[in-house]
C-alpha cells in the first residue's frame, strides 16, 4: 500500500476529499518525525512505538579496495511492534 | 508523545472537529495494521515502509534461569525509516529527494 492508495481509503472513510487525506497522512508522518528529532519518543497502544537508537562510530572498511574508514557515530529511528499489532501479524488476521 | 498528540496536531493544523481528526488517526493506524496482516507492504515515501518478515524458529534461552526454550517460527513486522526520516533525526538539513 503507497500512500495514495492509503489517502483514497481514508478519504472514503471520514467523507473528505484525498487531498487533504494525504495531507493528514503527512501530519501524521511529520509528528513521528519531528518528535524523534527533538530526542523524544512516539507510543501509540495496540501499534507500537518510534524512538531513536544511537549507533557507535564504528571502524569499517571499503568493501571494493579493503581500505578502513571511520563510520561515524549516528542516530536511528526504530519502530517497535506493540502486542497486539505483532500477534495479527504472525496470525494473519 | 501519544496517539492524543498526533490527533491534536491533525485537528489543528487541518480544522477538523477533533472527534474527526481522532477517526483519521485511528484509520490510519488500522489500514496499516490490516496491510501488514496480509502480508502487504505499506510503503510511505519520506516516512519509511514497514513490512513483513519470517523468521525461523531457533533456539532461545530464558535469560533469567538459562534454561533453553525453541522460540517458534513467526512473522515479524519491520520498519525502514526513509532518507528524510534519518537525516532529519541526524539533524541534517532535510534532503528535497522523495525518498
Amino acid at each position: 500500500m503507497t500512500k495514495s492508495e492509503m489517502a483514497e481509503k481514508l478519504a472514503e472513510k471520514i467523507n473528505v476529499k484525498k487531498q487533504q487525506a494525504e495531507e493528514i497522512i503527512n501530519i501524521f508522518s511529520n509528528s513521528v518525525i519531528e518528535a524523534l528529532a527533538s530526542g523524544d519518543k512516539v507510543e501509540i497502544r495496540g501499534f507500537g512505538s518510534f524512538r531513536v537508537r544511537e549507533r557507535a562510530a564504528k571502524e569499517g572498511r571499503n568493501p571494493k579496495t579493503g581500505e578502513k574508514v571511520l563510520v561515524p557515530a549516528k542516530k536511528v529511528p526504530f519502530f517497535k511492534t506493540g502486542k497486539d499489532f505483532r500477534e495479527a501479524v504472525d496470525q494473519g488476521d | 508523545m501519544t496517539k492524543i498528540d498526533i490527533i491534536n496536531r491533525v485537528a489543528e493544523s487541518t480544522g477538523l472537529p477533533k472527534q474527526d481528526a481522532d477517526v483519521a488517526v485511528e484509520t490510519i493506524i488500522s489500514l496499516i495494521k490490516a496491510s501488514l496482516s496480509r502480508d502487504e507492504p505499506v510503503i510511505l515515501r519520506r516516512f519509511g515502509s514497514f513490512q513483513t518478515r519470517a523468521k525461523n524458529s531457533r533456539i532461545g534461552r530464558n535469560p533469567k534461569t538459562g534454561e533453553e526454550a525453541e522460540i517458534t517460527a513467526r512473522k515479524v513486522v519491520r520498519f525502514k525509516a526513509g532518507k528524510h526520516f534519518k537525516e532529519t533525526v541526524n539533524g541534517q538539513p532535510s534532503s528535497t529527494e522523495e525518498s
